[in-house]
């Protein structure tokens, strides 16, 4: 019998494209993820995830509470969390939800940049007061290491990935705003294809034409992930490839950091 | 008298309650309420308009396209571009929403709405469940959990497919206004439609017989969960890029409304209004168009018991959506789609006035979702490889615009308004605020509610009837309740245009 892991999936204020995008997880496919071993001998048991669990209402509610009664296991949390009364799940506060489930989870998991960071719904200003997982346990003051997974949605591999690590060797390598420097270790603009445009100043001017996007507002030279080396949909495409610049859809700032299709200065940090 | 909760409604997109109120068996009163708010249109103001498209599509991450879509619209008729789109541009930003419709449709039958019919395998997430009205055999149950598996495949390869011209997916970055970022290849042009075959023999081979299997067992379901009986649709899917008007453009699906009678009419954008009696909001803006309404949040309001609004067309009732459009399109005598859906009617010897129902709303989604692949098998080939697929504008100064289509849930309009060349004024009204409306000013019950009120209902531990018919408008609650302030102070008045 393999190891069982249970896993709780907490939605929070979010639009599901997290959960949509690590269903596009490739190799291991979702089917992988969710019926065979992850990795040999291990088995994520998932209790809840409101997307896809069959059961509704009272009967998962009562799941979530017999998990978190049992303790020990991996809570992921997709979405922002918004002030008490913005949201309500299961005829309760998201934030009382939340509160309970990560006091007694064994590591937690902010998929996606709302989670992470706030995102979208803390964009400017934030009408229903988010905060980020980190955020929110800080002010309950509840002491727990939390990986940021961000992206506006997160690449599957970056969740399977560090799920993977956990699995194997306990938490991976974290930057200084908890993210796993194996997939946020180096900016977008290091690795991108279109940077020997750049370095011979062959900027597009509008949409559609060739060299580098900066003029188009490129936030490469600001976002940290592997996007150009890994990227998107099983490998067909990506932001630049496309000839869309990077909105630094990983990044805090997102989505404020500056107009996302506006020239951002760039002061070489 | 007793109640049913049932909170949270899962496999739906977002955070849903839904109350009945029970009386020998049978529903006499329901309510539908989302329970979580972002306030996207106050996160929209004062930005650069461009980020429309991208902001808005984070309303949904299951159909960020049609936002994408909806916003670049607006965009292009605030720029005044909006008959200027390059052929090339228009049928890029066709294809990327098709996959979207395809992915969503396939999404929804397997992973959204199939496990009320097909019983799951006993592991979690598939446990617990509603234990009772399951009608497949054993062997029939591990089929379609083959498909279950098998359709997460075929929604991942829509996605890649969406992705060749979209560069990611969910939230794309390929649809911009004045069209799309980047010119086709003939590379693109392959790798797209080979994935588009392997699809459409899904839908053909496995979606459609899987839909009819489910309409065998569950026939009961075709009388189950009507609703009002009215239709709207704005229409989608661009053919030609230059009629400003876009009810009147000539689109793949085309707009119109249609009632029990089956007869088709004109859509007029300025005979919809909002009302507000029970929805948290002050009731001397209710009745008014959107662009007319000021939104004045008051949580707590007596009567209320939603932050959903309750749009109206003539002061009726409409549900929106795939039954809405293949209705519509099936009145006004489409060849292509009298005859699919004059093929489900031979296949049950009905009449059409069974496709108002629970299986009326899934056949239809099945139905649409050939009608556009196989359309899309014709237009990835009208590309042309060297023409160019967007068209420059500058960003006016002062300006409005408007962007109607359809979401894979229904009718989706997008308003903007722009002063000192930054949006002063952002407004969605979108599929599911209509087919998840409370009740409105003369206390008529919103589609959904009254698709459920009337049900009999089994057996009130495992309410079977009433996820089925909730589940059958696939609902979006982030689409629904993207407007808010709680305690009705926060967000202040402001003009929703
Ligand atoms: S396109 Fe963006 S990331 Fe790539 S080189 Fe230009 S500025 Fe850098
Ligand atoms: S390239 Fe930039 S915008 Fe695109 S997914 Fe990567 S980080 Fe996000």
């Amino acid at each position: 019998m393999p190891k069982e892991f249970p896993v709780v999936w907490f939605q929070g204020a979010a639009c599901s494209g997290c959960a949509i995008s690590v269903l596009n997880s490739l190799s291991p496919t979702i089917k992988n993820v969710l019926l065979d071993e992850l990795v040999p001998g291990k088995h994520i048991n998932l209790k809840f995830m409101p997307t896809i669990m069959t059961g509704s209402g009272k009967i998962v509610m009562d799941i979530l509470l017999e998990t978190q009664k049992a303790k020990d296991y991996i809570l992921i949390v997709e979405g922002a969390i918004p002030e008490n009364g913005f949201g309500d799940i299961g005829e309760k506060s998201m934030e009382s939800v939340v509160e309970e489930l990560a006091e007694d989870a064994s590591a937690i998991v902010s998929l996606g940049s709302c989670s992470a960071f706030g995102g979208i719904p803390k964009g400017n200003p934030n009408p229903t007061k988010v905060k980020s997982v980190e955020k929110f346990l800080d002010f309950k003051n509840i002491k727990k290491p939390v990986i940021n997974i961000p992206g506006c949605p997160p690449h599957p591999d970056w969740f399977v990935g560090t799920v993977a690590n956990i699995l194997l060797f306990g938490i991976p390598e974290l930057d200084e705003l908890s993210r796993p420097r194996l997939f946020y270790g180096k900016l977008i603009h290091e690795n991108c294809e279109r940077r020997p445009y750049f370095d011979k100043g062959k900027f597009a001017k509008k949409f559609s034409d060739e060299g580098c996007l900066y003029e188009l507002g490129c936030k490469g030279p600001y976002t940290n992930a592997d996007c150009p080396i890994r990227s998107w949909n099983s490998g067909v495409n990506w932001c630049i490839q496309n000839g869309s610049p990077c909105i630094g859809c990983v990044e805090p700032e997102f989505p404020d950091l500056e107009a996302m299709y506006k020239k951002t200065k760039w002061n070489n940090k | 008298m007793s109640k049913i909760v049932i909170d949270p409604v899962t496999r739906i997109e977002g955070h849903l309650k839904i109350e009945a109120i029970i009386d020998n068996g049978i529903v006499k009163d329901a309510n539908s309420s989302g329970t979580l708010f972002r306030g996207f249109e106050i996160i929209l103001k004062n930005r650069d308009p461009r980020d429309a498209s991208q902001i808005t599509q984070r309303i949904c991450g299951v159909c960020p396209i049609c936002h994408a879509t909806a916003s670049s619209l607006a965009l292009d008729s605030a720029f005044g571009i909006d008959d200027k789109i390059t052929d090339n541009g228009r049928i890029i930003r066709n294809l990327i929403l098709g996959s979207n419709f395809l992915q969503s449709h396939i999404l929804h039958f397997y992973h959204l709405a199939a496990l009320d019919f097909v019983k799951s395998p006993d592991i979690p997430p598939f446990i617990p469940r509603y234990e009772g009205d399951y009608r497949f055999s054993e062997k029939e149950n591990a089929e379609l959990t083959q498909h279950y598996l098998k359709a997460l495949e075929i929604r991942r390869k829509a996605h890649e497919m969406l992705a060749i011209f979209g560069g990611k997916m969910p939230h794309n970055v390929g649809i911009i206004a004045g069209g799309v970022t980047e010119k086709p290849t003939t590379d693109k042009i392959t790798n797209f439609l080979w994935r588009l075959n392997e699809i459409r023999e899904f839908i053909d081979n496995v979606y459609i017989p899987d839909i009819i299997a489910v309409a065998k067992k569950y026939s009961d379901y075709f009388r189950i969960g009507a609703g009002c009986k009215n239709y709207l649709v704005y229409g989608v899917f661009d053919l030609d890029g230059k009629e400003k008007d876009l009810l009147k453009r000539n689109r793949l699906i085309k707009s119109g409304r249609v009632s029990a009678d089956l007869r088709c009419d004109i859509v007029d954008s300025l005979k919809i209004t909002e009302d507000v009696k029970h929805s948290w909001y002050d009731d001397s803006q209710s009745h008014k168009q959107p662009a007319q309404e000021e939104t004045i949040p008051k949580y707590g309001k007596k009567d209320g018991y939603s932050w959903i609004k309750s749009p109206r067309y003539a002061d009726m009732v409409y549900e929106v959506g795939p039954l809405a459009r293949m209705l519509v399109n099936y009145v006004s005598w489409d060849e292509t789609v009298k005859k699919l859906v004059d093929s489900v009617l031979t296949e049950f010897k009905a009449k059409p006035d069974v496709l108002f129902s629970v299986l009326g709303r899934h056949a239809a989604r099945a139905l649409e979702t050939k009608y556009v692949a196989d359309n899309m098998a014709n237009w990835i080939l009208q590309l042309k490889p060297a023409e160019p697929v967007y068209t420059d504008y500058n960003i006016p100064e002062e300006s409005e615009g408007m962007g109607l289509t359809e979401a894979p849930r229904g009718a989706l309009g997008h308003w903007i308004k722009i002063k000192e060349g930054r949006i002063e004024n952002y407004q969605c009204v979108v599929p599911t605020t209509w087919n998840a409306s409370p009740k409105d000013d003369k206390d008529q019950p919103g589609p959904i509610e009254q698709a459920i009120i009337g049900t009999k209902i089994n057996d009130e531990n495992n309410p079977f009837e009433i996820v089925r018919i909730v589940r059958s408008f696939d609902p979006c609650l982030a689409c629904a309740v993207h407007l808010v302030d709680l305690r009705g102070n926060a967000i202040g008045e402001f003009k929703a245009t």
